[in-house]
């Protein structure tokens, strides 16, 4: 880890250890986000990708130093490390489906008033769907839905656990899209198993492996070395979707 | 080598406190503010045989909770379903069998009828977990209390309760002289309630069921039936409990209502956790403390002093159900080890090493 | 047919009572995963005290059950509130723990106030009018049976209203459905524990003075037995459903009514089969959903 490296992070995670229900699920991860751009957190499945989010918000039991914009936030719960500035958009979505998409939204409005125009300007098709009940909404929906609840406060940093998951290849774009946009403003730590939407996003990225860090590096030259079979199960150059 | 030697070291303590607790009768052992007398009167030796039975039935609940993880609200059912079909029985066998053979079968129907209500009980209750399964026991329970208090077919007695028809019953159990039988039969259901208990938990069986208690799905992946193995321990604990009935009832000549409602079951939980969830001996420590506790600090609230306090102190100190709920919460928010918890923690802080956690497990489990 | 009438508006009655005990009881759950055995104590204590201060103002009359209500309701929500902050909040996630601290916590207060107000029931004094009967199509329906109805429909509509149009309201709903995730768009839900608890108390002390209306008297026991039918609502409605709750518990009540009437008094009976029948055909309820606890 370089020194410009440090400098220039956002979020820096030294010695993670998490647990769920007993079980060790990350073990002594160490990383840095950079404070620009996309930086994706890749492995295979069951690898302890969304453990390590999880972690990092307090969702789960962990020990360890993180380090948001130089102040610590191991010891904060839940719901302090989000008024922080980090926002997340799980895996799987977790819209609230008995409540409107205008509530879900509301919810996630922590101060006054909400970014509701970078909202509406993300996602026009939203507006137009307020008052309907987020669990009706389709998968691609529902994750606007979950991205837009995160923008409706000013964020320093974005976890966003793999927004692509499950979804149709013209909707993978469109989020895609969404994200690009997002991340010029924000920094976001990205978990994505397709590879061409890390092609497109990503500049560096952080690979797992067995609960570990495994490999830290630029994203191109990752994705088009045979790093990718070793760690990801894939050949180089093609997405595993 | 040296596991070897603490597991006999451990069956020579058990065997001790045996023969201790066995030889208590011939023995005038006096210890004022516990015991209401020397240890061969028979109000001592009454007292310490409920106590036994309590802490058999709370064995039977450890076998439940701190085992099974199965949180059931309804075990009173069985400890009532033993003392009540007891009695019951003894009285529809009266006129058709030989006086001499009405104690014999009724005691061998009664276990006959908990284990077909163990069966059926856990059978359905046991299709739902966690709460709903709390709730589904406690409606049986709440069933079974209703039946009795109704006085159905004549034979519950209603708010009165039953009584065992004393002719019938073989001469050493009756009678104020005969106590010390009376002891001596608790204490050989405490002994057998361990054994049973022992013998589950070390068996295969005892195995998946702590593995179910941690992660259900693994056991189904080893092609066993979490339902199955739990249906067998709820009603390996159910007939457990209707043991320890038929003990009570013939302690006490007959049974009331009052150890068929919730409230009954509750306390069983209560003295379960304050002797230490997951622990064997803490169950029965917990039940034997308890009661104890409970007959004393009623002795405590009639006397002098109490009485004279003000309304503000009398009040809360005469209510020994109170004292020992408040109790509870304090154990279940600062010591959820219970008394065996606590023991432990001291005994393994001297010898370094902390095995707390597993505790807490097991009071999670479910 | 009269007699049906009268069975179901008095069944209707009984229900509107249990909803009382058991919308707090499901809101709870739903929220936080605790089952509450301490409930049936807010509202024993809450028909206590809004009897002790009632009479006092003004026995047996219009002004004095009016302000019994009113010191039900806060006692209630007073009780549940501090029950949240001294003892389930220390207890955070551990919600075996919780349920037996309420576990605890029920016994010992009924026992104290059995040491305070004796082990028998006080019959109590209420107005006039609402120990007479109103003739409906030819059913003379005692009129209590309106105050209970009334009361809890009010209830109902203003827990709803509650729900669905504050900032608490909105958290509350959400946090029902997934918890984690309202505490991950930085949301301190624990306020809204306390919240839903004083409610859940509010409405059971509202439950406990009406309680004591509708038995003519007011026991250390009242609670107890009242919960143990809020819990078999609670269930067959769905845990967390404040409509199940509703829809549950009246139809307990009409059920326990009529078989206890047409079935020779076995009435607690059908209740129970009724809660297993719901429980092995639907496990979730009548309106629950798969919860995260």
């Amino acid at each position: 880890m370089s020194e410009q490296q440090q400098d220039t992070a956002v979020l820096s995670v030294r010695g993670l250890f998490a647990s769920v229900a007993g079980q060790q699920v990350v073990e002594d991860v160490s990383f840095t986000v950079a404070d620009t751009g996309v930086t994706a957190l890749l492995g295979r499945n069951g690898v302890g990708k969304t453990s390590t989010i999880k972690a990092l918000l307090g969702i789960i039991d962990r020990t360890g130093e993180i380090t948001y914009r130089g102040s610590s936030i191991d010891k904060l719960p839940t719901h302090r490390v989000v008024q922080r500035g980090i926002g997340y958009v799980p895996e799987d979505r977790e819209v609230f489906g008995s409540l409107t998409v205008e509530e879900n939204l509301r919810l996630a409005i922590l101060g006054d008033s909400g970014n509701r125009e970078t909202v509406d300007r993300l996602f026009p098709e939203l507006r137009q769907r307020a008052k309907q009940q987020a669990g009706t909404l389709s998968g691609g929906q529902q994750q606007m839905v979950a991205l837009a609840r995160v923008l409706m406060e000013q964020r320093g940093l974005l976890l966003v656990d793999e927004p692509t998951k499950g979804l149709a290849p013209r909707i993978v774009t469109e989020v895609t899209e969404a994200l690009k946009a997002v991340a010029e403003k924000t920094p976001v730590l990205l978990v994505e198993q397709n590879l061409q939407v890390v092609r497109d996003l990503a500049h560096s990225v952080i690979v797992l492996s067995g609960g570990r860090v495994v490999h830290t590096g630029d994203a191109r030259e990752f994705l088009d070395s045979d790093l990718v079979h070793r760690y990801l199960g894939v050949t180089a150059g093609k997405d595993d979707a | 080598m040296q596991r070897f030697s603490s597991i006999w070291f451990k069956i020579g303590i058990g065997v001790a406190l045996i023969v201790v607790a066995a030889v208590l009768p011939l023995l005038a052992i006096n210890i004022p503010g516990i015991l209401p007398g020397p240890t061969y009167t028979p109000g001592t030796l009454s007292m310490l045989a409920y106590a036994m039975l309590i802490a058999a039935l709370a064995l039977s609940y450890h076998l439940l909770f701190g085992v099974g993880g199965m949180l059931s609200f309804g075990h009173a059912l069985f400890f009532a379903a033993g003392a009540y079909g007891l009695a019951v029985m003894m009285r529809l066998l009266a006129p058709q069998v030989p006086e001499s053979a009405v104690f014999l079968i009724a005691i061998i129907l009664t276990l006959g009828l908990a284990v077909a209500v163990g069966n059926l009980v856990g059978a359905l209750a046991l299709r739902v977990t966690g709460i709903s399964f709390a709730m589904v026991t406690l409606a049986f329970a709440q069933a079974f209390n209703v039946l009795v208090r109704r006085n159905t077919g004549g034979l519950t007695g209603g708010e009165e309760g039953v009584t065992v028809p004393v002719n019938f019953l073989p001469d050493a159990l009756v009678g104020v002289l005969n106590t010390r039988n009376l002891y001596w039969l608790a204490l050989a259901i405490l002994v057998i309630a361990y054994l049973v208990c022992v013998w589950v938990q070390n068996s295969r069986l005892g195995h998946v069921l702590a593995a179910t208690r941690e992660n259900e799905l693994r056991v189904r992946v080893l092609g066993l039936r979490p339902y199955t193995v739990r249906l067998f321990v709820f009603a390996v604990a159910g007939v457990l409990a209707a043991v320890a009935g038929i003990g009570f009832v013939l302690l006490q000549s007959g049974a009331t209502p009052r150890i068929t409602i919730a409230d009954f079951t509750l306390t069983l939980l209560v003295i379960v956790v304050l002797g230490g969830v997951g622990y064997r001996w803490g169950a029965i420590v917990g039940g034997i403390v308890y009661t104890i506790l409970d007959q004393r600090l009623s002795a405590l609230a009639s006397s002098g002093w109490i009485q004279s306090l003000p309304d503000v102190l009398r009040i809360p100190l005469s209510e020994p159900l109170f004292i020992l709920g408040m109790l509870f919460v304090l154990v279940v928010m600062f010591a959820p080890g219970g008394i065996a918890g606590l023991a432990k923690t001291l005994t393994t802080r001297s010898a370094k090493g902390v095995r707390t956690m597993d505790v807490k497990a097991s009071a999670n489990g479910q | 047919m009269s007699t049906i009438l009268l069975l179901l508006i008095t069944g209707v009655g009984l229900g509107a009572l249990y909803f009382l005990v058991a919308s707090g009881l499901s809101l709870i759950y739903g929220l936080m995963g605790v089952l509450n055995f301490a409930h049936g104590s807010f509202l024993t204590l809450a028909g206590f005290l809004g009897w002790e201060v009632g009479r006092r103002v003004s026995d047996g009359t219009w002004a004095g059950l009016l302000i019994g209500m009113l010191v039900g309701i806060a006692t209630g929500a007073i009780a549940a509130a501090i029950t949240e902050l001294v003892f389930i909040r220390k207890l955070y996630n551990r919600h075996i723990e919780q349920v037996l601290v309420t576990v605890g916590l029920g016994l010992a207060t009924v026992a104290l106030f059995e040491g305070i107000w004796g082990s028998d029931p006080i019959r109590i004094a209420k107005p006039a009018w609402l120990g007479q009967t109103t003739n409906i199509l030819g059913a003379n329906i005692p009129n209590d049976r309106w105050l209970l109805i009334g009361c809890a429909a009010l209830v109902l509509g203003l827990i709803v209203l509650f729900l669905k149009k504050t900032k608490y309201g909105l958290i509350i709903r959400a946090g029902v459905e997934n918890r984690t995730m309202v505490t991950a768009l930085g949301i301190d839900v624990r306020r809204a524990f306390t919240i839903v608890f004083a409610i859940g108390g509010a409405a059971a002390g509202l439950g406990g003075v009406l309680a004591s209306v509708y038995y003519g008297q007011v026991a250390a026991h009242q609670g107890t037995s009242l919960l143990i039918y809020a819990f078999i609502v609670t269930v067959i409605g769905g845990l967390g459903s404040l409509s199940g709750a509703a829809i549950a518990a009246v139809l307990v009540a009409v059920i326990q009514q009529f078989a206890n009437f047409y079935l020779g008094g076995t009435g607690d009976l059908a209740v129970v089969l009724a809660l297993a029948a719901v429980l092995l055909v639907k496990p979730t309820g009548l309106l629950g959903k798969k919860t995260t606890h």
